[in-house]
């Protein structure tokens, strides 16, 4: 397993906010992704009523999920495929491994796929004599830098032009040193080439899935590159890693999710490759896997129905909350310390690691509430924060100093007679204080703030007293 | 196998026990119903400004498309787009009966292969089953006539569609496919332009695993 630093938040934050070459990569890339969604939206009225019905139609097929996951299994076994369902991880981690070894597999192809990130699939696979090799560009250089994804749908997003280019020729040394890189498009080929001849040469691939579909027993991939349909097209064996709140009932249900996926994410109408898949190679075709397996992981998905994070199953992964996020902008995703970063990275990671071990990251939000707004399912991603929030407060998780201060301000509002006093005199003192200045650059107390910022000083007044003079709001 | 405890947990989660028979008829009534959802009215046109807004969003996604009168001009389109890509004029091509009848020899220059693609072959041409004018999205349903890696292997991609193909949404192109094939094909791609990726600096690069040039051949034949 990936080792989460989630516990360290604070310090990978102040780490991102220094790294310079990972500022320029998020002032490069960030407000376009915010741009290309927007003018993809507004190129579609109907986009708004879309999310309303990719929420209900999610919400439908989680109450419905057993019914779901059951007449899907049923059809990728009327289609030739089999069905692994598996508990956690270390299932999941076995199966796989067990299908590549009965499969004599020495190479493994990988598309893109977050789950396979979440159980650690490659490192499994490593361990056992298996090499497996990331196609898709962003994480085929993440491979070779041994990282983690810093965006779940831009893997490499943290990483400029100067990066690309020392790790492929770190790793590609079997071709001429004095090559150049001019533009990204030498980048571009150079992969290219190189991953063509492992498509070729590997016995298994394995995907994601971005969706499955009970009516057909299919499983979705979306990209743009091709390199997930390579991945499940040449090799003998397709294994599909795909969690189970990913099932969705019909073909047009999926539609109607796909219509709102890529806008949301990328801000383009449709993706390039957007392919389903049904069992194995029928009688007489000329191409396609022999064995069709699909790995159906619950690893914390079932623990959350029922509960107040039940609406984060809807997650179709897009990202458009980490694109519009203040905080991930600010730090990127490697800070959030494990797989999945962002606002909803903060709501998942601290449900499927433990609160204990991420309880940093739902307080990592200034609840501005963009990443709700844009929420292609309307998750509402600050008020599962504030939920994590609670549960970290019940369980003793948040430290001495802030919940004596807590009990104190709690004791304090729900004294009328005594916030009005408390709030009159120290708004008075301070705006007295600050009243050259107009703000503190430090403060007895709240360095927390002050160290990263001024406070205002206060105007000497409050609220109560404007509004009475005021004549009670005329 | 986990199957059972999975099931279990879900239903624990949703605090009931397996659906009453009554309500399990129902969402398999809605299974064999697939009710459609809202469908975009960007596509809701007289059949001839379908065809118009696919090619249009064919090109707007870095595809390109030629209109021929009949099946006939096909050679010769492929014959001038080879010419003008300056590409060689070896093809691999789909064992497809609509793209064997076609009249090929009138075109000498052409050397053409059927099956399905190898790693060597540099243009392939593909039939495509449908096209869909809400996005400019081809849909490409494996069969042994329509083999998936000409989608994949070549540097360039050809499709030939006929106009009475193209529908409006993505929906209407299942029903499509549902009344032509009937059950699900192994593999449906929904291929909407060249191959690209944005993975270096977040910009735009075409031609990344599959297809850099995707060249749409649009036969006329609705009228």
């Amino acid at each position: 397993m990936h080792i989460a630093t989630s516990q360290a938040f604070k310090k990978n934050a102040h780490d991102a906010l220094g790294n310079a070459g990972l500022q320029k990569a998020l002032a490069r890339s960030g407000p376009s992704f915010i741009a290309r969604r927007a003018a993809a939206v507004a190129a579609l009225p109907e986009f708004e009523e879309l999310r309303n019905t990719a929420r209900d139609i999610k919400n439908h097929a989680l109450a419905n999920l057993d019914f779901y996951l059951e007449a899907y299994e049923a059809k990728v076994l009327e289609s030739g495929g089999k069905v692994h369902w598996c508990a956690d991880a270390g299932e999941a981690r076995a199966v796989v491994l067990a299908i590549c070894q009965a499969a004599n597999a020495r190479t493994v192809t990988k598309g893109k796929s977050m789950i396979g990130e979440e159980i650690a699939i490659n490192d499994h696979l490593e361990e056992n004599g298996i090499q497996p090799i990331e196609t898709d560009l962003g994480e085929y250089i993440i491979q070779l830098r041994h990282e983690l994804p810093s965006h779940i749908i831009a893997p490499a997003f943290h990483l400029n032009m100067d990066d690309w280019e020392s790790a492929f020729r770190k790793a590609h040394t079997d071709l001429p040193a004095d090559r150049t890189f001019h533009e990204r498009r030498d980048v571009l080929i150079e992969a290219r080439t190189k991953l063509r001849s492992k498509f070729l040469a590997a016995d298994v691939g394995i995907t994601g899935a971005n969706f499955l579909i009970a009516e057909t027993g299919s499983s979705i991939i979306v990209t743009n590159e091709g390199n997930g349909d390579l991945t499940q097209t040449l090799p003998r064996v397709h294994i599909v890693l795909a969690s189970i709140e990913k099932c969705v009932p019909t073909l047009e249900d999926a539609t109607s999710l796909l219509r709102v996926l890529a806008r949301s994410a990328t801000g383009q109408d449709f993706s390039v490759y957007t392919t389903f898949s049904t069992g194995a190679r029928r009688p007489g075709d000329l191409d396609g896997p022999e064995e069709y397996h699909v790995v159906l992981i619950d690893n914390g998905r079932s623990a959350m129905l029922g509960t107040e994070f039940q609406d984060m199953l809807r997650c179709i992964r897009c990202a458009a909350c980490m694109n519009h996020c203040p905080v991930y902008g600010a730090v990127g995703g490697h800070a959030y310390g494990w797989v999945y970063p962002g606002p909803m990275g903060s709501v998942l990671t601290p449900g499927l690691i433990g609160v204990d071990k991420a309880g940093h990251l739902p307080n990592a939000s200034t609840f501005c509430g963009k990443c709700e707004s844009v929420c292609p399912v309307k998750i509402p991603l600050p008020g599962l924060m504030r939920h994590w929030r609670e549960r970290e407060f019940e369980r003793h998780l948040t430290p001495g100093a802030m919940r004596t201060n807590m009990g104190l301000w709690a004791f304090v509002a729900r004294r009328p007679w005594l916030y009005r006093l408390a709030t009159r005199v120290s708004s008075g003192a301070l705006g007295w204080l600050g009243r050259k200045k107009g703000r503190f650059t430090s403060l007895p107390l709240v360095g927390g703030w002050t160290d990263g910022r001024d406070l205002p000083a206060p105007e000497g007044d409050t609220f109560f007293a404007r509004y009475a003079r005021a004549g009670r709001g005329r | 196998m986990s199957k059972q405890s999975i099931l279990t947990a879900i239903r624990r989660g949703l605090k009931r026990g397996p659906l009453p028979e009554h309500q399990a008829v129902m969402l398999q009534r809605r299974m064999t119903e697939h009710p459609r959802h809202l469908i975009p009215a960007r596509s809701r046109l007289p059949h001839a400004q379908q065809v118009d807004l696919f090619v249009r969003n064919v090109e707007k996604e870095f595809g390109s498309v030629a209109r021929v009168a009949d099946m006939e001009a096909v050679p010769g389109a492929v014959a001038d787009y080879l010419a003008a890509q300056n590409l060689p004029g070896s093809l691999i091509m789909a064992p497809h009966p609509e793209l064997r009848a076609i009249p090929w020899s009138t075109r000498p220059l052409l050397e053409i292969r059927q099956g399905r693609a190898e790693a060597t072959d540099a243009v392939s041409i593909q039939h495509a089953f449908a096209g869909i004018a809400e996005t400019g999205t081809l849909m490409l349903p494996s069969s042994p006539q329509r083999p998936v890696t000409l989608n994949l292997l070549a540097d360039t991609e050809i499709a030939v569609l006929r106009a009475s193909a193209i529908v409006g949404a993505y929906e209407e192109a299942w029903d499509k496919l549902r009344a032509e094939i009937g059950a699900m094909p192994r593999n449906v791609m929904l291929i909407t332009g060249p191959s690209r990726s944005a993975d270096i600096e977040q910009t735009l690069e075409l031609g990344a695993h599959g297809p850099r040039r995707l060249h749409v051949v649009l036969v006329e034949d609705a009228a």
